[in-house]
């Protein structure tokens, strides 16, 4: 498992796409928290930055990279090697690259300008996202053989999380705006990653006073330690799950 | 060594393999002979386990290879159309397949020495031709020294020189009691290696014969007049 892992790990890092994912990343945090003088700010800014691109880039990237190796996997499969190492150690090889260019790019300036509590949530859910959408695309790609489609299925589940997703709640939220649905939204961010991650920073900081009944409800879950564990734990559920749908997936694809 | 039964592999509504049932021994060298479409690559992948057939079982010296690997340490396959990373150099993939399998055997590097592919490590292997592509997969399947030896089409796209080099590998192999399974269309490359034949059709199997009975059956000396006599009676 070590040799595939070492394999893949050193094909993406050298590749130009994930360096400059990297490079972007660490200007972006860079200027961000230079433009303002209250490194709270900073990182509210550098918050949505992340919560846009580091799904967009997991997803995309890795949907491609799978792809792009469909080769290597043929071959690896008719070797002496277990399919289900063979497809871990892939998800492995991805997602540890990725989060090291995600703590390359936005770990290094947070830890330079914010090495407290928020900071530190702020880089583990960053990490925490990128495994979650390493498989959710891994598993998006052994559904589809055709490559054009599978890529289009990743960027429209991007799509989904970040943007389609908020709109449906929205909407529900004014549907049924005459029932008390506080409780019933903290159910609901659970099955979104990128709203559970924006949450769970956004009530670190002091902004969830502007958010009002509900955002004192979220407080009350999130401020604990008890919702933060079990925020972080539904996150890793997020990667968990999609893994495992996948894996026994590929254990029975055709190649 | 291999057995097959009543395997079975449907692609959509296209039969791809039906109800095959097959025993292959060692020290032989089995042709695999059969129209276009007619499932040979598929048996050869069921056997090698890229591809999971829909009912029936496959043993390799008596286990079965459903969710088993360690089986094919004993196999060297050779594909019909060798796909490898783009940006790996030919050494790369050497150096990889023989840190992946790290096998105890002694490798066996004659193929590469012979094939002159020792000029051309550094080559990438996006930039290689197809008949140099083949000459790597072929090098790959005997470098481990396996047990079993399943090819197709290795003559594909070889040069005549390249093509006699791989023929004479065969018959030392077969000769130090090896199995290998070959399929291929050029039936006169197979003249010289082969002692048993398989003939398949629209995924059936229709005989599976020694050479010797094959040709007391039909009274044609050469293999590819034989199968002609074969494909003949059937489509009368």
């Amino acid at each position: 498992m070590k040799k595939i892992i070492k394999y893949v790990m050193s094909d993406i890092l050298q590749n130009r796409i994930v360096l400059a994912y990297t490079f972007f990343l660490l200007v972006t945090s860079f200027s961000v928290f230079s433009l303002e003088d209250n490194t709270n700010k900073g990182l509210l800014s550098l918050l949505n930055i992340t919560l846009l691109i580091v799904p967009l880039v997991s997803i995309v990237f890795s949907a491609i990279y799978i792809y792009n190796c469909s080769e290597f996997l043929e071959l690896l499969v008719s070797q002496p090697l277990k399919r289900k190492t063979l497809w871990l150690s892939l998800y492995t090889g991805l997602a540890a690259s990725l989060s090291l260019s995600f703590f390359m790019g936005v770990g290094i300036p947070i830890l330079v300008y914010q090495p407290n509590k928020i900071g530190l949530i702020m880089l583990g859910t960053g990490i925490l996202l990128t495994c979650a959408f390493v498989a959710v695309a891994m598993f998006a790609v052994v559904k589809t053989r055709d490559k054009a489609k599978g890529i289009g299925v990743a960027i429209l589940l991007w799509l989904y999380f970040s943007i389609l997703f908020d709109g449906l709640v929205l909407f529900a939220l004014f549907q049924f705006a005459d029932y008390p649905l506080e409780k019933v939204m903290i159910v609901v961010t659970a099955f979104n990653p990128i709203d559970l991650s924006r949450i769970l920073i956004l009530l670190q900081m002091d902004v969830s006073a502007m958010m009002g009944y509900t955002g004192a409800i979220f407080k009350n879950f999130f401020g604990t330690a008890m919702g933060v564990s079990i925020s972080i734990l539904v996150l890793l559920l997020w990667s968990a799950l999609p893994l495992w749908l996948s894996t026994r997936r590929f254990i029975r694809k055709d190649l | 060594m291999i057995i097959a039964s009543n395997v079975s592999k449907k692609f959509g509504k296209l039969k791809a393999l039906d109800n095959i049932s097959l025993t292959c021994t060692k020290g032989e060298c089995i042709a695999l002979i059969g129209p276009n479409g007619s499932g040979k690559t598929t048996l050869i992948k069921s056997i090698l386990g890229m591809v999971v057939p829909d009912s029936g079982f496959i043993t390799f010296n008596g286990k079965n290879i459903l969710h088993s690997w360690e089986y094919r340490s004993q196999i060297g396959y050779m594909p019909q159309i060798g796909r490898y990373p783009d940006n790996m150099s030919i050494g790369d993939v050497f150096d990889m397949m023989k840190d992946i399998r790290g096998s105890k055997n002694t490798l066996d590097e004659e193929l590469i020495g012979l094939f002159g592919l020792k000029e051309q490590m550094s080559k990438k292997m996006r930039t290689l031709s197809g008949g140099t592509r083949q000459k790597v997969s072929a090098s790959l399947a005997f470098l481990f020294d396996p047990d079993v030896l399943i090819l197709d089409e290795p003559t594909a796209g070889l040069d005549p020189v390249a093509s006699e080099i791989l023929k004479e590998k065969i018959i030392a192999q077969k000769k130090k009691g090896k199995l290998v399974m070959i399929t291929s269309h050029i039936l006169s490359d197979l003249d010289e290696l082969v002692t048993q034949v398989i003939y398949m059709q629209e995924g059936t199997l229709q005989f599976h014969k020694t050479i010797d009975e094959l040709r007391m059956d039909t009274g044609e000396n050469k293999l590819s007049r034989a199968i002609a006599n074969v494909m003949l009676k059937e489509t009368s």
